[in-house]
């Protein structure tokens, strides 16, 4: 290195300015503390064995979902592929714990570091030409990659072991503590840890100076470069970041379920995260992590609910992109501000007259809907079902009519109020804007 | 002139030429600045100006010739490296950060400067020199009450301010403005002008400006750019008095002034 090296020299001493706390803070720390004690908690409140399953692929859809963020809202790359980190750290690590001898001195808790590992190496891989560029670029390659390495499933059998995928025993490892992990309960609290490790180590590389220079460059790729960083190297580092902690998932996701398919690297699954990231919320941090509860819950309780479980989802994130593209996360900060005005008061009228026809017209939207599955699907000459705990028969016209009903009333009333909803929020979001 | 000892100018621009398909842009200037140095590049509308920033600074790899900075070849070079050489810019046509806090906006524009590169293990919050320099810099451009709003939601002439703020918050040694006054009110632009001659001090200063209040004021040298040529460089008065440039611009540009 010859260049000259005068930007480095400090700036000159200047009038005192206001120095900035720099130290964790109580303020800081709570989220953190009070999250790590829900965890705690958590398997005391529920604790049926398909409760804490649901927990456990709940903590695994946040680290994934988070690490996919570090993508999408963080660094602005739109990945189509982000299945194939967590994938492949998920498939390592059934791989070493079939490796008997190997397996056998290592304790399960550290296995999702060689899942983390692994993905990023494949990051390193494949980042090294794909985070050239972002935007359209970036997600065709992602697209490419992942579809690249799910057809390589059913082609390289040794690793990913074709259409049955590969299964392993968890127990097997060094006993840790003298914990095997033979219960859920013991694997709930392994997940929990890396839940609580990898959000933290997360949030922490948002703080950093590549942390931040992954925003810059999400929001202006060319301005990053007149600031002495190349717009690539740090779309790459972040990228492989992700990596890693997708690979974590993975590691997790082995754990939990002890198999591995194709279906956890497939586009479908890339695509699912996608939609949990973004119905979380891609703006603030902890964004994700809502949108993963709520995918979760979706998923393992309403599937028991409705066999279109799937349909909703996908309404609610049209929905969700159309009118709340900051998503759960973004609807929950916008009141804020009225909170911080004091005027939030202002909002719970026009909030019920608007909410309560738009709840009506959802659930006879829905009512309706599953009518109609019901009179295409159900048996021959079974006519009766139950919906919302009232029997009744689903080719009778009346529950038809009456859902329908329900749902365009619902509607309309809630068209109605929508314009003083909005000025409502107009003036909740005003300063002073509800005195006198 | 190259036998001589001593440092080599800050900036140093011979043959350079630049095409867009076949439209010449940039038609053959030589340019030497020196250190130290305020350096006013005036011209008509559409003369190249901009263009010529974009090439010294790597925007766009020149068609021919050669751009020194303190006698490194940058010619071709990438925007970040040459910035790291220590020549940092502005745009005239607003480039921030819109998604970010103003106070982000000038911290990320310290951070390669401060030696940070691509770091993981420093947090950025927990670094006084970063955070105070922000600050600083927040207070130099007026910004300080608008430190926490994205910077997308600022006015037009705020988003300016910032402009400047990111170009000069790294403490380079060579700061190039295309327009820095660009839109602003007069007040606004006799703030921006004391404060572009505060911290370009011992620094070497290339800006772009239309306004020739500024230019008269600030500048040592000025060099005219006439349809992608240099047709004069000269002190103000040598400039001023110059038939070739009351003629193809000065006379346009002083009147308008009046
Ligand atoms: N990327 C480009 N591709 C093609 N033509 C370009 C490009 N950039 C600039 N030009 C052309 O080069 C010419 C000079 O433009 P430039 O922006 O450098 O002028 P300028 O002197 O900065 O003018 P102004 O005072 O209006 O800012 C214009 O005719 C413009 O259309
Ligand atoms: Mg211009």
């Amino acid at each position: 290195m010859t260049e000259p090296d005068q930007k480095h020299t400090p700036p000159p001493a200047r009038t005192p300015v206001r120095a900035r706390p720099a130290p964790v803070t109580l303020a800081n720390a709570l989220p953190w503390i009070l999250g790590g004690l829900f965890l705690l908690a958590m398997p005391f409140i529920f604790q049926s064995n398909s409760a804490i399953t649901i927990m456990n692929q709940m903590a695994i859809t946040i680290i994934f979902a988070l690490s996919y963020n570090m993508l999408l809202g963080q660094g602005g790359m739109l990945s189509f592929g982000h299945a194939v980190y967590m994938g492949v750290g998920g498939f390592l690590c059934v791989h070493i714990m079939n490796w008997g001898d190997v397996f056998a001195l290592m304790p399960l808790p550290v296995l999702p570091v060689f899942g983390g590992v692994f993905g990023m190496g494949l990051a390193l891989i494949v980042g090294s030409f794909s985070t050239r560029k972002a935007g359209t670029i970036f997600a065709m390659i992602s697209l490419g990659v992942g579809e690249l390495i799910a057809a390589c499933s059913v082609i390289i059998v040794a690793f990913f072991g074709g259409e049955e995928g590969i299964s392993g025993d968890r127990t097997y490892g060094l006993p840790f503590f003298g914990v095997e992990f033979l219960h859920q309960i013991e694997v709930y609290y392994l997940t929990a840890f890396w839940l609580m490790l990898s959000a933290l180590l997360m949030f922490l590389f948002s703080r950093t100076p590549i942390g931040r220079m992954a925003n810059a460059v999400r929001d202006n790729p060319e301005r990053a470069e007149f600031l002495g960083y190349s717009a690539r190297w740090v779309r790459f580092y972040s990228f492989v970041a992700a990596g890693f902690f997708a690979g974590i998932a993975g590691g997790l996701f082995a754990i939990n379920y002890e198999i591995l398919t194709e279906e956890n690297l497939n586009l479908a699954t890339s695509g699912q995260i996608l939609l949990v990231t973004f119905l979380g919320g891609v703006g603030f941090f902890f964004g994700p992590i809502l949108g993963a509860i709520l995918f979760t819950l979706l998923q393992t309780v309403l599937s028991l609910q409705t066999e279109i479980w799937q349909l909703y989802v996908g309404v609610l994130f049209l929905a969700t992109v159309m009118y709340f593209p900051g998503g759960l996360a973004g609807v929950l900060m916008m009141h804020a501000l009225p909170l911080r005005l004091g005027q939030a008061g202002l909002l719970v009228g026009p909030y019920i007259r608007t909410l309560v026809p738009a709840v009506v017209c959802a659930l006879g939207a829905a009512s309706a809907m599953e009518i109609l599955f019901h009179l295409r699907h159900a048996a021959l000459g079974e006519s009766e079902m139950t919906l919302f705990w009232i029997t009744f028969d689903s080719h009778a016209p009346l529950p038809l009519a009456i859902a329908a009903v329900a749902a365009v009333a619902g509607f309309w009333l809630a068209r109605r109020s929508a314009p003083a909803m909005a000025e409502a929020w107009h003036k909740a979001s005003t300063p002073h804007g509800g005195a006198a | 002139m190259t036998a001589t000892p001593g440092p080599p100018p800050a900036l140093e621009i011979a043959g350079l030429k630049k095409s867009f398909g076949k439209a010449e842009i940039i038609r053959g200037v030589d340019l030497s600045i020196g250190a130290g140095e305020r350096h006013a590049v005036i011209g008509p509308n559409g003369a190249g100006k901009s263009t010529l920033f974009n090439l010294i600074t790597g925007r766009f790899p020149p068609s021919s010739g050669a751009i020194r900075l303190h006698g490194h070849d940058i010619s071709g070079k990438a925007p970040f490296e040459i910035n790291r050489m220590g020549l940092s810019r502005s745009f005239q046509i607003t480039n921030i950060f819109p998604r970010m806090t103003v106070f982000e906006n000038v911290r990320c524009s310290l951070l390669w400067a401060q030696g940070y590169r691509y770091s993981f293990w420093h947090m950025v919050n927990r670094s006084r020199d970063l955070n105070e320099g922000a600050e600083d810099i927040l207070e130099q451009i007026n910004l300080t009450e608008r430190r926490d709003l994205p910077a997308g939601v600022l006015s037009y002439a705020e988003q300016r301010a910032l402009e400047i703020g990111i170009t000069i918050a790294g403490g380079a040694n060579v700061i190039m403005l295309d327009e820095p006054t660009a839109g602003m009110s007069h007040s606004e632009t006799d703030y921006i002008v004391n404060l572009i001659e505060k911290v370009t001090e011992n620094k070497t200063l290339v800006m772009v400006e239309h306004d020739m209040g500024v230019v008269f004021g600030l500048a040592d040298r000025i060099s005219v750019l006439v349809y992608g040529e240099i047709i004069a460089t000269g002190r103000p008065e040598e400039v001023r008095s110059n038939p070739k440039v009351q003629e193809a611009y000065l006379g346009a540009a002083l009147e308008a002034e009046h």
